[in-house]
Parts: structure tokens; sequence; C-alpha cells
């Protein structure tokens, strides 16, 4: 569990929110891989993920299996951890907190809160600040972002619609957390009540927002991407990395794909590069139209 | 695309190919320098000095080499530009390097040899309160899954401490640093590398 911040200035502390948000800030402008064995983990870091995703199926396996979504088996997830010299990150249940309690014993570097699983808990979210390692969550909109960073959340990342390859709904949710960060700088500070009013927010955070221009934490994509380009989309509508789930691996030829939004995640303002490493990378894959799916991940969670 | 016309302002590069290079921008912007995000050879022909951020060495290691980046920086490392790597730039620029990968590059650019992760995963990564030489009460350094200097020469200048290890060092052109002085608030340690331009 946590140590608050140290009491003491010259004496070491770990799990403080600054350490937190510091490893979220250093997977900035890179790709984070969904892997469910180490070979795919090996593939992935070879690719040059900055970090992967440890689960036991891809969101889209998830999808077509249906079920009930939970943890993966720690045997699995050391194994990965075995192979790894990048962080590795796992998903808990939503409100799951004893999931969350068995991934830190693990050491795992992130604990993803996730939607893409079956939630636990219909009401509350895991109270994140207990925990020394780091959580992302999803948000489809800055209200919902901002309570899970209250929650202790130290990054954020849309939440898009896992395992279809579409990035429809990615990018609005980016525009709209993105559109409503734009419109609090602009807002005068009686407005900024409302706006805490609006958005189910903890106003100190929304004030903060008018002051700094950005969310506390970074905010990453995930949910959809399958190419090069939709990586590159993400960043310029202002994600500052990349999550990509079943884009990779239910492609006809992984590695080279994952080399590829690699590249253009870096490269996201340079079409001539993206058009480059796009060439010859084989089948996407197929995806889903958003009309055509049961059940919205995007819904799971508040 | 160059950043200033203006001949007697430098230009400070960040390598923005992944990780916390925007910390850094924020850093040297609020100490009224200009800077330039670092992603191709184009890029690196503006600038007067670099600096390498944290993040995955792994990553920015094939980044450097796909983008084309790695002869060119080496090249002007060599011919004495002035560089900073903190974390994952560290280890870039270390002589040696312990279980990175082995297809790793660095620039082999000061002589030292570094350990990745050593101080062990994202819960063992701390905050805490160091010396540094030359500059008057602590700075809050804060450890990120950090590298460890576990070998040093004596021609490397030791700047500051955590303990036994070495976490603050230079020789010559070449400053390296084991934590992030680019996520607190102090701005010495950049503003110590900036007048060094």
């Amino acid at each position: 569990m946590a140590k608050r911040e140290a009491e003491n200035p010259s004496k070491s502390a770990t799990g403080s929110m600054l350490v937190k948000r510091g490893l979220a800030e250093m997977l900035k402008g890179g790709v984070i891989m969904d892997v469910v064995n180490a070979e795919q983990a090996k593939i992935a870091e070879d690719a040059g993920a900055c970090a992967v995703m440890a689960l036991e199926r891809v969101p889209a396996d998830i999808r077509r299996d249906g079920g009930v979504a939970r943890m993966s088996d720690p045997e699995m997830i050391t194994g990965i951890q075995a192979v790894c010299s990048i962080p590795v990150m796992a998903k808990a249940r939503i409100g799951h907190f004893v999931e969350a309690q068995v991934l830190e014993s693990l050491g795992v570097d992130f604990i993803d809160e996730s939607e893409v699983l079956t939630p636990a808990d219909e009401a509350h979210h895991i109270d994140k600040l207990k925990f020394t390692i780091p959580f992302v969550c999803g948000a489809t909109n800055l209200g919902e972002a901002l309570r899970r960073i209250s929650e202790g959340a130290a990054l954020i990342r849309s939440k898009g619609e896992a395992g279809t390859g579409n990035i429809v709904e990615a990018v609005r949710h980016l525009r709209s957390i993105i559109g409503d960060i734009r419109k609090i700088t602009q807002a005068d500070s009686a407005e900024l009540f409302e706006w805490a009013k609006r958005l189910q927010a903890p106003l100190p955070l929304v004030q903060e927002i008018a002051e700094t221009g950005w969310l506390q934490v970074p905010l990453f994509c995930a949910g959809g991407i399958a190419t090069p380009s939709d990586a590159a989309l993400a960043m310029q509508l202002g994600a500052q990395a990349v999550f990509v789930g079943s884009g990779i691996f239910k492609s006809d030829d992984p590695a080279p794909r994952a080399k590829a939004i690699v590249e253009a995640t870096t490269h996201f303002r340079d079409p001539e590069i993206i058009a480059k490493v796009s060439r010859n990378l084989g089948g996407p894959m197929t995806g889903i139209g958003m009309d055509k799916i049961e059940q919205r991940y995007a819904e799971r969670g508040w | 695309m160059r950043v200033s016309q203006n001949s007697a302002k430098k230009v400070v590069g960040v390598l923005a190919l992944q990780g916390a290079f925007d910390s850094h921008e924020r850093m040297l912007s609020e100490l009224d320098v200009a800077t330039q995000e670092v992603r191709t050879p184009q890029d690196l022909s503006v600038v007067d000095a670099l600096i390498m951020p944290g993040g995955e060495s792994t990553t920015m290691s094939q980044l450097l080499e796909s983008s084309e980046l790695y002869e060119p920086i080496k090249k002007m490392i060599h011919e004495g530009m002035p560089v900073f790597g903190t974390c994952a730039g560290m280890i870039l620029l270390a002589k040696t390097i312990f279980d990175g990968r082995d297809d790793q590059v660095s620039f082999n650019a000061i002589d030292i040899e570094v350990q990745r992760n050593a101080y062990g995963r994202q819960v063992d990564s701390f905050e805490a309160e160091i010396q540094v030489e030359r500059l008057d009460g602590a700075f809050h350094a804060v450890f990120i899954r950090a590298p460890r200097i576990v070998n040093l020469s004596p021609d490397v200048e030791v700047l500051a401490k955590f303990g036994s290890d070495v976490v603050l060092a230079r020789q010559k052109n070449v400053l390296v640093a084991a934590f992030h002085p680019e996520l607190s608030d102090d701005k010495r340690i950049h503003e110590m590398f900036v007048k060094e331009i």
C-alpha cells in the first residue's frame, strides 16, 4: 500500500502521485501493445513498443466469446514479465480491488481498470489512491476523466470501442475530452462552477484545468486503432500516446504492422513517413461497424 | 524547419522519438531557451545542443536507427555538441549497457556502465532529496524504473549521489542523470546544462 509523501524530505518515498504520473510521462509518444503470451510480448518489444498489456484474450476475442472476462492468470503475466524489459501492464475489472491487489503483488508496472473486462461493481470504481502502483482508466468525456483522476488514476485513455478495429468512438471521446478542456480554458471563474456541476467533477480539478490548459495526468488513445494512420490521427487530435489492442495481433502480419504503428506514432505529423511505413503491411484486422455490435464496452463505468 | 533566424540565440533540441520530451521543452521554455523537437535529420540540423529524455531506451534505440538519426547525432556528440541525457537518455549515452537488448544502440559518449531498471519495477520507483555539487540546498529527484551507474571512469565528474550511487555525472560535453529533473519544478539542473552551451 502507498506510503504518503515522505514527511522527512530527505527520506525516499514510493507510490506518490508524482512517481505514479512519472511512469505515464515516460510512455508518451509510444505504443502500448496488447499481448496474450510471451511470444507476442517479444514481437511487441522487438517492434519498439514502449510497454505491453498482458491479457488472456484480446478484446476482439472477448467480444466473440462472450461470457465473463476477468483478470488474467498470474502465471501468464509472470511469463510475460520474464521475457520483457519494458513495462508490463495488466487489466483488472472495474471495481475489483482484489484483482488489483493481486496484480500489484505480481509487480505489474501499471494496472488498467478496464471496461473491456466484465465490471465487478456497478457503483464503485477502485480507490486507486490506496495502491503503490499507478492505474490507467478509460473515459468517454471530461467528467469521467476527472472522476477517475479524483480516485487516483495516473493516466487517462479514451475508451474508444475495443475489439472493433474501428477508430470512430476513440475519435469521439478524444474530441469530447480535449474540446471541453479548450472551452474551460476560455471560461471565467464563475463559469467554472457550472462546468464542475455539469461534468459532475470536483471543482478544484476543473479550476486547475482552467489554469494549466490540460488534465492533471497524460491522456492517451485506446479503442479501435488498426493502422499507422489511425495512430497518427489520435496523436494529431491531441492524444499523447496510443494503446493498440486487437489491431496488431488480429492482423495478417503482426510484426511489421507493430513496427509501422510505432514509427507512425513518432512521426505523426509527417504524412510522407506514414505513407512509407504503411506500404505492404498485409490486411488489417477486419473490424466491425458500430451498428453491428451487441455490447458497447464504453458504456461500462460512469 | 528553422525555429530561430536569430543566430545569436542558441537552439536546444529535444529528442522527441518517444518519452517525456514535452516536460523538457516546458523546462527550457521557462528558462527562455528556444527549443526544437528532433525526429528527423532536418530537425537535428538546426540545434546547438540536445537533450535525450526519459522513456524506453529500447524504443528510442530502434527509432534512432529507422529515423536515420543515430549516425548524425553520434558525429555531433563527438564533435563536442553539448548533450544531456536523463534516465533512458543516460542509457543511450553510456559506454556499456547491462540488461538491455542485444540490438540496442548506444552512443558510447560517456565512460560509464549502466544497468537498466536496476532499482526494480514501478512499485520500487521513488522520489528523494539529493545534494548536487555547486547547487545550494537539496534537489528533489524523481527516479522512475531508474538505471544505475555501476561503473565509471575516473575521468567522469561526479555531480550528485543518492546513497552510494552516482546519479548525476559529467564528462566533457556530456551530462547524464539517472533521475528526472524535468518532472520536478526545479529548473536548476537544466540551467546548469544550458549555461554550458
